[in-house]
Parts: C-alpha cells; sequence; structure tokens
C-alpha cells in the first residue's frame, strides 16, 4: 500500500537516526563541565566551569593549536589555487584525458587516509625528505582539493557562458572579465569550499599522524589525550574548540551555497 | 562621427595575453592545468609510487636495515597466520559494518528523499552533513565517554532494570568484554555511527530518483507494502546503496584510530600499517600491508562500476 504520509513506524525510525548522529557529540559539552577528572561516570557527580580555565593556562595546548591553525590555512589557499585552476579546466571543454583527472582528483579522499599516510611517509622515506610543517601541509592540501574542486565546478557548470562572451563583446580582456564577471559569480562558492577544506584539515588526524614526525597538532594532540588521558575535562574542552572550528564553516558553507540557483545567467 | 573599429586596439600587455590565449585554447587549457596536475602527480602519484617501491623492498631481520633490493619476500609476510587473522579481521568488520550501516540509513534516506519536505527537508540534509563534517576525533572521543564502563549506557541500563541484559550481552564470546568500550562490539557501534552518514546522501539521492508514479501503480496492481519494496524499491536504489557502500567499506577498510581507541587491541590493517611503520620501523611490510587495502577497493570498485553505482554519485 502506498500513501503520500509516511507510516508511524517510518517516521519513528527516520528521527530516531537522526537523534542517533546527534546526541552523542552533546556528551562531549555536558562532560567539559563535570567535576569527576579520573573517570567518565556518569550521571557527572558536580558542575564546574574551572576546566576552561585550567586548560586556557595549559602551555601544551597552545603550540599544537596554532600549528593546526596555520597548516589549515596555507592548505586551504593551496587548495584554493589548485581546485579553481583544475575545476575551470574540467568545467569548460572536453579534452583527453578528462575522465583520468577527475578520478586522480578523487583519489585521495576515495582510499583510505591510511594509504595516503603511508604513501607520503614511504615518499618521504625514500627521498630522506626531514618532517616539517611542510610535509604535513602537503598530504592536507592533496586532500583538500577535492573539497574546492566540487563546489567550484559545481558553480562553473550554473554559470551561464553567456555572460562570459557578453563581457567579451563589450571589450573587456581575460583578466578583466576573470575580476569583474567570473569572480563575483564564483566567489561563495570558491569560500564555501575553501571553509570546508580549511575544517576537513584542521581536524584531519589519520594522514597527519604519518607526516608529522614529533609534531603535534591539535587533533594529534588530542589522540594522546585519549590514549592516555591525564585531566580527562580539559580535553573535552580542547574538543568543544576542535568542534566549533569545524561546525561553523560548515554551516557557513550551507548557507553559502544553497541559493546557488540564483548565479547570474542562471535562469535561462 | 566616425564608425568605431570592430575590432578594439589593444591597450596593453594583458589583452595581448587574453587575445593569445584566446587564439590558442589548447595552450590555456594546459595552463590552467599545470600546476593542479603537477602537485597530483608529484605528490600523489609520486608518493603512490614510493609506497609500492617500499613494498617490494624488505627488512634485514638482524640489523633492521631496510634492504632496497627487489623481492617478494615482504608480500609472503602478508600470508602468516598472524597477518592473514589481521586481513580477515578487517574484512568482516568492514563488511559487517557497511550491512549495518544500510540498514540503518534506509529509514532516514527514504523519509528525507520521499516525505520530507520545504524545511523538513532542509533540517534532514543539514542533520546528516552536520554530523558528517564535524570532527571526527570529537566524534570518537564522545563515544568513549558513552561506552566507558562507568558511562551513560550502563548508567542507562541499570536505572531501566536492564544492567542483566548488558551484563549478558558483554559475556557472550568473541564480541563481548570488560566494558563496551573495550569489547569488538563497542568497535563496531563506534564504526557504524561514523560511516553512516556516508550511506545515507548517496541512498537518498538514489531514493530521490525514484518516481512516485511507480510506487502508485505497484500498490494499483496489488502488491503489498514489502513487495513493493522488494521488487520496486530496492533494485532501483540499488545503485545509491552501493554507492554508500563504497564509502563505508573502504573507510573501515584503513581506520586505524578507531580500533586504538574503542575495542580490545585486537588489530586491523590500519593499525597493522600504522605500527609496522612507527614503533616497528619496518617501512616494507607497512607498505605491503597498505597494498592490501588498494586491491580490495580495486576490486570493489570493479564491481560497483558494473552495477552501476557511480551514476548514483
Amino acid at each position: 500500500m502506498h500513501s503520500d504520509r509516511a507510516s508511524l513506524g517510518l517516521k519513528i525510525a527516520a528521527i530516531t537516526g537522526l537523534l542517533f548522529l546527534h546526541l552523542p557529540i552533546l556528551l562531549i559539552f555536558l562532560y567539559a563541565f563535570t567535576t569527576e577528572e579520573k573517570s567518565y561516570q556518569f550521571p557527572p557527580p558536580g558542575l564546574t566551569l574551572k576546566w576552561f580555565g585550567v586548560a586556557w593556562g595549559r602551555d601544551d595546548i597552545w603550540p599544537p593549536l596554532i600549528l593546526s591553525l596555520e597548516v589549515a590555512a596555507i592548505a586551504t589557499v593551496v587548495a584554493i589555487i589548485l581546485g579553481t585552476l583544475v575545476s575551470a579546466a574540467m568545467s569548460r571543454t572536453k579534452f583527453f584525458g578528462r575522465e583520468q583527472i577527475s578520478l586522480l582528483i578523487l583519489l585521495p579522499i576515495a582510499l583510505p587516509g591510511v594509504i595516503t599516510g603511508m604513501a607520503l611517509r614511504s615518499a618521504f622515506s625514500v627521498m630522506d625528505i626531514p618532517y616539517s610543517v611542510w610535509t604535513i601541509i602537503l598530504g592536507h592540501a592533496t586532500f583538500c582539493i577535492v573539497i574546492v574542486y566540487n563546489n567550484a565546478v559545481a558553480r562553473f557548470r550554473r554559470i551561464s557562458g553567456g555572460i562570459l562572451e557578453a563581457s567579451s563583446d563589450l571589450g573587456a580582456n581575460g583578466f578583466q572579465t576573470f575580476r569583474h564577471v567570473l569572480l563575483p559569480n564564483l566567489g561563495s562558492a570558491l569560500l564555501a569550499g575553501g571553509m570546508l577544506a580549511f575544517a576537513l584539515s584542521f581536524d584531519e588526524v589519520i594522514v597527519t599522524t604519518f607526516t608529522a614526525g614529533q609534531q603535534s597538532t591539535l587533533p594529534i594532540w588530542m589522540l594522546q589525550e585519549l590514549v592516555r588521558p591525564r585531566q580527562r575535562p580539559v580535553t573535552n574542552v580542547v574538543a568543544i574548540v576542535v568542534f566549533m572550528v569545524t561546525f561553523l564553516p560548515i554551516l557557513c558553507a550551507y548557507y553559502l551555497t544553497r541559493d546557488g540557483d540564483q548565479t547570474a545567467g542562471g535562469g535561462k | 562621427m566616425r564608425d568605431a573599429p570592430a575590432i578594439l586596439p589593444d591597450r596593453g600587455l594583458a589583452d595581448r595575453i587574453s587575445a593569445a590565449l584566446w587564439r590558442h585554447p589548447k595552450a590555456f587549457l594546459g595552463l590552467l592545468l599545470a600546476l593542479p596536475l603537477l602537485w597530483l602527480g608529484v605528490v600523489y602519484l609520486g608518493s603512490l609510487a614510493a609506497l609500492l617501491l617500499q613494498s617490494f623492498y624488505s627488512i634485514d631481520e638482524f640489523s633492521g636495515v631496510v634492504k632496497e633490493e627487489f623481492t617478494l619476500k615482504t608480500y609472503a609476510e602478508l600470508f602468516r597466520a598472524q597477518n592473514l587473522d589481521i586481513i580477515v579481521r578487517t574484512l568482516l568488520m568492514s563488511a559487517l559494518v557497511t550491512l549495518a550501516c544500510a540498514v540503518i540509513a534506509f529509514p532516514i534516506a527514504y523519509f528525507a528523499a520521499r516525505y520530507a519536505k520545504g524545511r523538513w527537508k532542509a533540517l534532514f540534509y543539514l542533520g546528516v552533513m552536520l554530523p558528517l563534517w564535524s570532527s571526527y576525533l570529537v566524534k570518537v572521543y564522545a563515544w568513549k565517554l558513552i561506552l566507558a564502563k562507568e558511562g551513560i549506557v550502563t548508567w542507562a541500563a541499570e536505572g531501566a532494570g536492564m544492567g542483566f541484559f548488558l551484563d549478558a550481552v558483554l559475556a557472550l564470546p568473541g564480541v563481548g568484554g570488560n566494558s563496551l568500550s573495550t569489547s569488538p562490539m563497542g568497535t563496531f557501534i563506534v564504526f557504524v555511527y561514523i560511516w553512516l552518514p556516508y550511506m545515507i546522501l548517496p541512498m537518498q539521492a538514489s531514493l530521490e530518483r525514484v518516481p512516485g508514479s511507480m510506487l502508485e501503480a505497484a500498490a494499483d496492481l496489488g502488491a503489498s507494502g514489502g513487495q513493493t519494496f522488494r521488487t520496486v524499491i530496492l533494485p532501483l536504489a540499488l545503485p545509491g546503496v552501493i554507492a554508500g557502500s563504497i564509502f563505508t567499506f573502504s573507510l573501515t577498510l584503513g581506520d586505524y584510530i578507531i580500533p586504538q581507541i574503542i575495542g580490545t587491541s585486537a588489530r586491523f590493517i590500519g593499525l597493522a600499517v600504522y605500527q609496522l611503520q612507527g614503533t616497528a620501523g619496518n617501512i616494507p611490510l607497512a607498505a605491503a600491508f597498505a597494498v592490501v587495502p588498494i586491491i580490495i577497493m580495486l576490486i570493489y570498485l570493479t564491481i560497483a562500476k558494473r552495477m552501476g553505482a557511480f551514476d548514483a554519485l
């Protein structure tokens, strides 16, 4: 039997499923206020605000935080440049090897992270490259390209070729068309792609453990705390920070690309 | 007034470059692609080549130094009982996680595709996107809190008078353990949770393409709900399910953080790679281990392609 209204069972299953996806994260917030620092006792014996102060005062958190921000920022810039270039090439023309290139862009996130990580690790070992900030960035930028590419290529498809031709007809050269016509239309998609890339890089841990050597990004710091916990609520405070730094860009990216249908020339 | 010329006089270098690129579209294309291809080609493919190269080296058992000579010895080591164990365990876990994800994802995807409208549709979309993108480690950590022996699951089970049930589940041989956070079952639950959104999205996309008229036709022809599901919805949605399974399978196959934090110390492929390259310093064997998921995924992708999964992505 088929009707236009969902059966009660389906509704309950769907909503339970969504709650299953969201409720666990709330616990991270709760445990940041607990007075119990040696175990994950539930319900918390008492609530306190002191862990935020303690986290702020801990010297071992700041360097990883700064390193993570630095890596994410540079990787994002590299990914935006490379992702935009390749999406411009892929969206306009058909050429030999196009399919292969799209596979090549996708591969770094389609294959498990441990492969990308181990591959980079092998390359560093073969070529005797010492670990540095740049080895981390190398890995991050590689899998961030596809994020920017996906956003940019979708927008390119919606921008009508007509407005670019109109711009040339009115006497603009390629650079002026790029600056005054293409970029304003592409901007929000690039911003959204960049934000997602930043979020992905900021919180990446699998590839990073292979490319960081002795350096510690914030996720690696967190991983160490998870394996050998010290002050557990402090880890929760850091987890909240990591969560917010990834959550806010994702939300922004969603709102930036949601109204994509209103791109100039898209009405045709 | 004189007629303006049809072709504007050029106003400098920028104009001349634009014109040259316009006349040579191939050169323009090459210019656009040069940097990205150089990056992906050198950094990524170069690294994969290095990985393959390392996997054909071997390690000297006495000195622990990598011998840079071609050999298949390292690959042969993969077939030792303990290493085969790791591979089988990982494959089994990936298959179970994929299956569970498909079952749990279906109602969410179906509801979002078929019944959610307007605000609800946006809510469902965000409701799946946010957990997909939000911090991986934070999500794993949340489950460590939940599954801990003194954590919320035990508290809730005891509060509901189900403590004996939890104990019975934990006493099961093979999947149980001291607490959920140190049992294979815990590992399984967390895998399912973390990769679930990757299954929902492609599934929803393919379900959205099932025409409502077909469901009506099935109902008109007297099919029951179950029959409609088996003979109409499932075959049409299958490419989406397979597309989703590529993610859940591949991601479980390579993950090494989750089994390290939640579960027994039993090793998975990812963990083996990580430990071999790190503390053990055996890069050749680590590389050979990393080749295993590549081969499995290549086989998987070939089958998926045959079944039309790529049209659903």
